[in-house]
């Protein structure tokens, strides 16, 4: 009897995903900005991910898999939509300068609030990479094929989030009538 | 930045993303380049904050249950060594197969009953907007339902228990208007709901059972069924069942 080669041990897929769900829950809350949407979100996420679990390649990357279900799921959703609508990177990249700043001093100021409503304001492309970054300490390859980008554009994407983000907590510190063009 | 090195180049060395002959190059310059040893510093404080400040939210206990058990392998899948266990069970089934099947039409009479319970109560609690009437006081809340459920029903006087009354609603089961009241206690939502007896769907045996991990307890007064459920312990259960048969 011929016995596939490529036939590994069954992958339980409760095994895999279920030690992700407490970060992909926190992932799709920040997405979505709103708790009953991240429920269905990430309902939604394991429904697909449990129907498509026969066309994942075991030994291949099961958490960028998941996370990529995710967010494209996000992106198809209503607010995904409204989210990511006229997004120009580039526009983005003229916003204020940090480099007049002495950022050491504002980030040891910052405190965590600060910088979770810095990143709760953020455009949701730049919330998502530096989430992906920071928080899921994933490689620049991983966030490549969880957000469908090539690697080059990780770094750059990730360049002008923290920039982003920078000038978030740097206007947030700076009094009311102070903000730049404002 | 005063030195050449792009900002983007020392993010991927603190991201660990250069190559190593990348990075200790970036290493060796940054030990004469104040400036670049700055913005490394302020980097990796960057870094930090934004990991800190990333993991935020925690999903609820109740929707990790029913992400689990969306996802748990079906049982019949690994029924094979269950046989071991069941050939005892089975003798008994056999023995008793008239008793069972009565027993098992009941059972999922009550189960039926008991899950759609359940539902309403965890619906509730999920909604935005849980009770129609919000209000601790029984006499704001108990001529609310005048008019829109066809029965009237006391409430207890809660003084000197840990109990609080926070509203109602109206439900329905099998069809049939009933008053559905939310109790707290200690921080756990209890619900209390009051039907018509009709002997036909409400009509169950009393008692307390335990139903999707939830407590229920049951009884039957002037006509009415009542049940109460929540996720606190049975004797609290009862000690509101107490104060709701001695409601005058």
């Amino acid at each position: 009897m011929e016995v596939p080669e490529q036939r590994l041990p069954t992958v339980n897929f409760e095994d895999l995903a279920m030690p992700l769900f407490d970060q992909l829950y926190n992932f799709a809350r920040w997405l979505t900005q709103d708790t009953a949407e991240a429920e269905d979100l990430v309902q939604e996420t394991f429904a697909k991910a449990l129907r498509g679990f026969s066309s994942f390649q075991p030994g291949t990357n099961f958490r960028a898999w998941i996370y990529r279900i995710l967010r494209n799921s996000f992106l198809s959703s209503r607010s995904g939509l409204k989210a990511t609508v006229a997004f120009d990177e580039e526009d983005h990249d003229t916003v204020g300068s940090s480099d007049a700043t002495p950022e050491t001093l504002l980030l040891e100021r910052s405190n965590r609030e600060m910088v979770q409503q810095a990143l709760a304001e953020l455009p949701i492309q730049y919330r998502e990479i530096l989430l992906l970054c920071e928080v899921e300490e994933m490689s620049y390859q991983e966030i490549a094929e969880t957000l469908a980008v090539p690697p080059g554009t990780v770094m750059s994407r990730l360049f002008r989030a923290r920039k982003a983000l920078r000038n978030g907590v740097e206007s947030m510190q700076k009094p009311q009538g102070d903000r730049h063009g404002m | 930045m005063a030195c050449d090195v792009g900002r983007e180049k020392l993010d991927a060395y603190l991201d660990g993303e250069l190559d190593s002959s990348e990075a200790a190059a970036l290493s060796a310059h940054m030990r004469n380049c104040n400036s670049c040893a700055a913005d490394a510093l302020e980097g990796v404080q960057m870094k930090r904050a934004v990991a800190a400040a990333g993991k935020r939210y925690e999903p609820r206990a109740r929707f990790r249950e029913k992400i689990t058990n969306h996802i748990t392998t079906k049982p019949q899948r690994n029924t094979g060594w269950m046989w071991i266990l069941a050939v005892p069970a089975l003798s008994v089934i056999i023995l008793s197969v008239g008793v069972a099947l009565y027993v098992n039409h009941e059972s999922a009479r009550r189960q039926r009953v008991y899950s759609e319970l359940t539902d309403l109560h965890v619906a509730t609690l999920a909604s935005a907007t849980p009770v129609d009437v919000i209000s601790t006081d029984r006499h704001t809340v108990k001529p609310w339902f005048q008019g829109k459920i066809p029965f009237t029903f006391n409430l207890p006087d809660l003084q000197g228990t840990e109990f609080t009354l926070i509203g109602g609603r109206v439900a329905y089961l099998a069809q049939s208007p009933g008053a559905h009241l939310i109790y707290q206690l200690r921080k756990h939502e209890i619900s209390v709901f009051i039907f018509q007896d009709r002997g036909t769907e409400t009509g169950l045996p009393s008692g307390t059972t335990n139903a999707l991990s939830f407590n229920v307890d049951s009884w039957t007064q002037n006509g009415l069924r009542y049940f109460v459920l929540g996720d606190v312990s049975s004797e609290d259960i009862q000690a509101l069942s107490k104060l709701l048969q001695d409601a005058k």
